[in-house]
């Protein structure tokens, strides 16, 4: 077990160096000299040779990487091409605020799942399930920054009770508990939620029916349990998988609020990615991509590790 | 597939026993394809979308770039205007249409391609085993550390916008989900006995993978690629919808969706409607690979 774990911890080493190679390299598969996307096209010769030798371009590719890796391991991402400020600290409030609107969404996605789930899974083939299974289909295909427009017009622009966009009367960077900020995280963090809804439905349905079918599930209905009991053995079987799916699932939302975030203009790390793209600030770009990857590779290891320390079933050597 | 193609015809009367043949796999899945009434249903609504978008030229009412300043945002409903015009006075039904042609394009294609080159890699993988597994699969390791939205927007990102550069940044987020689907299929049935069977009498590997391994791993790579087009036509929209994909003043739904944005408060119904297509579109895709999944396990 505790070999298994160091095994795991070590090979989440490379994949992360892969990750930060990957990343490293969005730079150069982007068409074009990367200086030209920092200097305007008319700048004089000299200007250009300055930058690029700042910046270290003027290095062969290798060299270059373990440059930029060595400043990223001491928590330097670099400058902003637009505003000069330290990537980190823009980063920093970004992660904060997606964070908190991933947690939500998980949170209301998750609740709404497994409860879907587990009705559909207990009562397979009735009317309730079907429902369940319908909402979990509309809950995955729905494209979410469509559901967010919709979620706009009825709650703000017909019924006009929550805000459109924003993250609160402060800006980006004083977050509170307080309703004057939390209203402004409803309609972003119940659009985000769909996914994770139809996907752990999806799951924990699947799961459910399949402990149900179980011989040992019998033998219990067999010495006289009733549902309540019935559903506390399903729910130990049930949590590992379920969790491991959860687990992903947060990470995806981190990873994929950038349609929801732009929707809302919502001040997280999609937001920052948007306006990083359109700006080409390489830096930032890289970055954040950089940032939210190695959350999910971290997320992933940890998934993995919880899953085998829960599930006795799963023996690793 | 058939090796027979006996008919067995008994007009409802059960007559003497006949030697019926065993009717081929794909009849079996097309016999329970046909008693799904909610995989019929959304095959049918995607044949006909299929048919307008191709016809679109034909169906069209208007001109998809003609613009109008005096006629800009006209409701559902108006006259000549079916479905209202968009912010720059275009007809929006037309728009739609066209639209459609470039979003089933931009979201189908990345999942054929990844098809063919994630399901050669994941066979060529599972077959092979060894370090060409090793090979193959750590290098999709790298590629599944990024969430699937991520990834497509970093890519098409740093490449900029273009029809071309999101259908390749999506292309490269499908093939590693296929390449592990296809490698963990083969490895199961590469471990058969009767592959090692046709191996001991001396089958060579180009035909164990012809005879044994093709016919066995297609069907679920197949339907596994066909559930990711629901996905992919999401994330290509939303490439367009964030400026990656699709470039104005070209139709494609995402793209006419973020264009629309500024028009919720004055023409609702109007803005919602290219989200609208693409929910329907996805949610087909995604009912008939569920139907097509359950109508292909033989354990049902």
């Amino acid at each position: 077990m505790l070999s298994y774990i160091l095994r795991r911890v070590l090979y989440a080493v490379p994949i992360a160096l892969a990750v930060s190679l990957l990343c490293f390299l969005l730079v150069h598969i982007a068409p074009g000299d990367p200086v030209n996307a920092i200097v305007p096209a008319d700048a004089p010769q000299a200007v250009v040779d300055q930058i690029r030798a700042e910046y270290g371009l003027d290095k062969p590719l290798p060299v270059q990487f373990g440059l930029w890796l060595l400043k990223v391991v001491q928590g330097d991402l670099g400058r902003s091409l637009a505003t000069g400020r330290a990537v980190t600290d823009d980063l920093f409030v970004a992660v904060q605020n997606t964070l908190r609107l991933s947690l939500i969404a998980a949170a209301i996605g998750f609740a709404a799942g497994t409860l879907l789930g587990a009705i559909a899974g207990a009562f397979r083939g009735s009317w309730i399930d079907r429902v369940a299974v319908g909402l979990a289909a509309a809950g995955v295909s729905v494209p979410h920054y469509w559901l967010g427009m919709v979620l706009v017009i009825i709650f703000s622009v017909t019924v006009n009770v929550l805000p459109a966009m924003g993250a609160g009367p402060g800006g980006s960077g004083d977050w509170a508990w307080n309703w004057e900020h939390m209203r402004h995280l409803v309609l972003p963090a119940v659009t985000l939620s769909v996914i994770p809804m139809g996907i752990v439905t999806r799951t924990v349905r699947g799961i459910v029916a399949e402990i149900l079918n179980q011989d040992f599930v019998n033998t219990l209905r067999g010495k006289g349990l009733r549902r309540g009991g019935i559903l506390l053995h399903v729910a130990k079987n049930a949590a590992p998988g379920t969790l491991a799916i959860m687990g992903l699932q947060l990470g995806y939302l981190m990873g994929g609020s950038i349609l929801v975030e732009t929707v809302f203009s919502w001040p997280g790390t999609g937001f920052l990615l948007n306006s990083a793209i359109f700006q080409r600030d390489i830096p930032v770009l890289q970055g954040t991509i950089l940032v939210l990857a190695l959350f999910f590779v971290s997320l992933n290891l940890l998934v993995d590790l919880m899953q085998t320390a829960l599930d006795p079933r799963i023996k690793r050597a | 597939m058939s090796s027979t193609a006996m008919s067995t015809t008994t007009a409802g009367l059960p007559l003497a026993p006949q030697p019926v043949a065993s009717p081929g796999y794909w009849q079996g899945v097309w016999k329970r394809l046909r008693r799904d009434p909610v995989t019929l249903a959304c095959g049918g609504i995607l044949l006909l979308m299929l048919f307008a978008i191709l016809a679109a030229p034909l169906l069209a009412p208007a001109d998809p770039f003609q613009t109008s300043m005096l006629r800009r945002l006209r409701p559902v409903g108006t006259p000549n205007y079916i479905l209202g015009s968009d912010e720059l006075g275009r007809d929006m039904l037309t728009r739609l249409l066209y639209g459609g042609r470039l979003s089933w394009f931009i979201g189908i294609t990345p999942v054929v391609i990844a098809f063919g080159v994630g399901g050669l890699l994941g066979i060529v993988a599972g077959f092979a085993g060894g370090w060409v597994n090793m090979l193959i699969m750590r290098v999709t390791d790298v590629f599944y550390a990024f969430p699937s939205v991520l990834l497509a927007v970093a890519i098409s990102g740093a490449l900029g916008a273009g029809v071309f550069n999101a259908i390749l940044s999506l292309t490269l987020v499908f093939i590693p989900q296929i390449i592990r689907v296809a490698e963990s299929t083969t490895t199961s049935v590469r471990n058969l006995d009767y592959v090692e069977a046709a191996r001991g009498s001396g089958a060579g590997a180009m035909s164990i993978v012809r005879v044994h391994i093709l016919p066995n791993v297609l069907g679920p790579i197949f339907v596994y690629a066909t559930s990711l087009i629901s996905v992919s036509m999401i994330i290509a929209s939303g490439l367009s919808f964030l400026g990656l994909g699709t470039k104005p003043p070209e139709a494609e739904w995402g793209l006419m969706l973020n264009t629309l944005r500024s028009a919720i408060y004055s023409q609702p119904l109007l803005a919602m409607l290219p989200g609208l297509c693409i929910f329907v579109t996805s949610m087909c895709f995604n009912l008939v690979s569920d139907g097509l999944r359950a109508a292909m396990d033989v354990r049902n």
